[in-house]
């Protein structure tokens, strides 16, 4: 055996065994849901600018998800993803990497866009697939994506993002800019053949990347208790030879303290980290599905009383950095930003019909444009039949 | 008699397989309590009890790994995949075991007994991911079956065959029809058989030829055909593999043209492999070249999904060209 990668163990000569559960996984909390914090917790570096940032993107982050689903209910919207109840995890991450570092997300991760700065026009434009969507009006909603902003395209497949964020951080750290990846995944996802090829890949090959699971306890309808028998997915980390953190993810100073720790090691020690933030999927899963088949109001009222924004407010009340006066104006002034942002977007004109076959290669084949060319005449026989696009056919 | 839409025709094919045989076992993501995200197993794990219906975790490569497994050791898996957007994960355990497992070790063992089972098609807003109809790829697999119901009498009938056919085979559910396709179903057990196109409707001037949810399409088409006096023979092939030349080829050598629409792709669609074979069958027959109404080649678009399809009206236009050729 290879002396260096053979560690020599404690030798017995009767059979012992590890339990799949007996490797302890702490999990780190900071603040207290009334606000306070817990005594001799280590702060995240945080001061008033950058938790009013924080607190303006959860703000945002809560009434863009309420006003969409509502548009998706009054027929709309075809479809919406709330990330209810798990904005803490999500924007106390997003909030703790350097603008320039890589987002790779699932799809529940509008909080970190909205904390990059995507704005609202942009949102608003991609959900209603109009021609200013900067993916050309060809996914469904919320699959965002900015290249500006350093936030991959969504893909709907799961888990595709693991091996590529491996990737990514991997082409990061041979430019020598000190860029890291984080990598957003669910608990659901983390169940795919690509977590653990991505997780190896990032650790063999030591890609600066932060693996970021979003553990809310359900897949849709399957619960975390029928998707996985081990310790959670922090387990799977230590498997990896990875350093591994679980969090409250309902707790944003420690996601925030987690990932600010996090981008330092990856970054530092070129090596991989994952963070597990236990959460609860407060809302459906999407629009299209309906939580009442398979779970009860009572557990989720049991987990809406640890309402991530309403900790951070109350922290940010106790701090004199805020106030109800404060958090009124901001909210209602939200509400109208937003049903305005609507009303615009919903009637801008869907993209033109040459961009059905731009960039499915960087130049449309021969083939491509014979087949576009022929569609538009048929299009100009049948106008009636294409509103979408009949219209601006020359 | 009963009044079924495609789903609850699909649930109950489900559950007459799973009352007949004990080792019948239906599983996937969301498929156990909740009944499947578009509930095809609504209420099977209620009947037949958690180990026979069951939630799997979140791995297409691992549901389909586990149903060969399942197979080889004589169990009846019918295994689900979400949307068959999906089922690419699984793509390795489909074309390199289940098709190859019987071949490879000389009949010792075999997972024949497998069924899989994934929504397919556009219809319904889904963009890139929810739209795809992926039977080409599983086309080109020897050792594969691959069927496709265009209604809820044909979805029990041939689900049924499916389940209790010896070879694996991939089930095409067209989504869009889940609801919105209601028919007449019988309440007993009955087959239809998987290999055998179904003649829809008599013509002497064209031939249609499609699948699944397109057959709406070239059943609209044809209407629109004979009332500029053209006389169109549907044709339902139902399976895509093995697929029924000889009744294709049949209604060809009467009519004279052939017009094939799928969903997918044109370049290299499975009209492609139809036309090549039947030109060769008929050559001396055909009046026009053989015509195909596919989808673009593009990946399946969101807000031009309407100019994507291959929809009625370009079908309309298809077959006039073909007659006047």
């Amino acid at each position: 055996m290879d002396t260096e990668t053979y560690q020599e163990g404690r030798v017995v000569h009767q059979p012992e065994y590890i339990d799949g559960h007996s490797v302890e996984i702490p999990i780190l909390k900071i603040l207290k849901q009334d606000g306070s914090v817990y005594k001799n917790a280590d702060m995240p570096k945080i001061d008033q600018q950058h938790a009013t940032k924080i607190y303006h993107t959860l703000a945002f982050h809560r009434v863009l998800d309420e006003r969409m689903v509502a548009s998706q209910r009054q027929g709309r919207l075809s479809f919406y993803m709330t990330a209810l109840g798990e904005e803490a995890a999500i924007v106390g991450s997003a909030a703790g990497l350097d603008d320039n570092d890589m987002i790779m997300a699932q799809y529940r991760e509008q909080g970190a866009l909205i904390y990059r700065g995507f704005s609202l026009e942009n949102f608003m434009n991609q959900m209603f697939s109009n021609e200013k969507d900067l993916g050309k009006g060809r996914q469904m909603p919320i699959h965002y994506g900015s290249k500006d902003l350093n936030y991959m395209t969504i893909s709907s497949p799961l888990c595709t993002q693991v091996p590529q964020a491996a990737g990514y951080a991997y082409g990061q750290k041979l430019k020598g800019n000190k860029q890291c990846t984080i990598c957003y995944i669910g608990e659901g996802a983390s169940s795919e053949g690509d977590f653990h090829a991505g997780l190896n890949m990032a650790a063999v090959h030591r890609a600066p990347v932060i693996f970021f699971c979003r553990n809310n306890g359900y897949a849709i309808s399957t619960p975390s208790t029928e998707q996985y028998a081990g310790n959670g997915i922090a387990a799977r980390g230590v498997g990896y030879g990875i350093k591994t953190i679980r969090v409250d993810g309902n707790d944003l100073l420690a996601v925030l303290k987690a990932t600010q720790e996090a981008r330092e090691y990856v970054i530092n020690e070129n090596k991989p980290m994952l963070i597990e933030a236990m959460s609860y999927r407060l809302g459906a899963h999407s629009t299209s599905d309906d939580p009442s088949g398979y779970r009860t109001r009572e557990e989720e009222a049991k987990y809406a009383a640890h309402d991530p924004i309403l900790r951070m407010k109350n922290w940010m009340l106790a701090q004199n950095w805020w106030d109800e006066e404060q958090e009124t104006v901001l909210f209602e002034d939200l509400r109208q930003k937003i049903l305005a942002a609507v009303k615009v977007a919903e009637v801008i004109d869907k993209p033109a019909i040459d961009e059905l076959i731009t960039d499915v290669y960087d130049v449309p084949s021969a083939q491509l444009e014979q087949q576009l060319s022929t569609l538009k005449e048929h299009i100009k026989k049948y106008p009636d039949a294409y509103p979408v696009t009949a219209g601006r056919i020359k | 008699m009963a009044q079924m839409n495609l789903l609850q025709a699909i649930n109950n094919a489900l559950e007459i397989a799973m009352t007949e045989n004990e080792s019948a076992v239906c599983f996937g993501e969301d498929v156990g309590h909740f009944g499947g995200v578009f509930r095809a197993t609504s209420n099977l794990q209620e009947k037949f009890g958690k180990a026979r219906c069951f939630n799997t975790p979140l791995t297409e490569q691992g549901i389909m790994g586990f149903a060969n497994g399942l197979a080889s050791q004589g169990s009846v898996p019918i295994a689900e995949i979400q949307f068959a957007d999906y089922i690419f994960p699984a793509f390795d355990q489909i074309v390199n075991e289940s098709a190859k497992f019987r071949y490879r070790s000389g009949n010792e063992f075999n997972v024949g007994n497998l069924t899989i089972r994934t929504p397919y098609g556009g219809g319904i807003a889904g963009g890139l991911y929810h739209s795809q109809s992926p039977e080409a790829y599983f086309a080109h697999t020897p050792g594969l079956k691959i069927v496709v119901p265009r209604n809820p009498y044909q979805a029990k009938g041939l689900l049924l065959a499916a389940i209790r056919d010896k070879n694996p085979v991939i089930f095409f559910e067209p989504k869009k029809l889940y609801r919105a396709s209601i028919g007449e179903v019988p309440e007993e057990d009955y087959q239809l058989p998987i290999g055998k196109a179904e003649v829809v409707k008599s013509g002497s001037d064209i031939t249609l030829l499609g699948w699944g949810a397109q057959m709406e399409t070239l059943e609209k088409a044809a209407d629109m055909a004979e009332k500029q006096g053209v006389s169109c023979e549907v044709i339902d092939l139902r399976s895509i593999l093995p697929w029924d030349a000889d009744t294709v080829a049949e209604s060809v050598q009467k009519t004279g043209r052939l017009l094939i629409n799928h969903e997918a792709p044109l370049t290299g669609g499975f009209a492609g492999e139809i036309a090549a074979t039947i030109q060769d069958m008929c050559f001396l027959h055909l009046e026009s070249p053989i015509s195909r109404v596919c989808g673009l080649d593009t990946p399946f678009p969101l807000s031009h999904e309407k100019e994507y399809m291959p929809d009625e009206l370009k079908t309309f236009e298809a077959i006039m060209a073909s007659v006047n050729y």
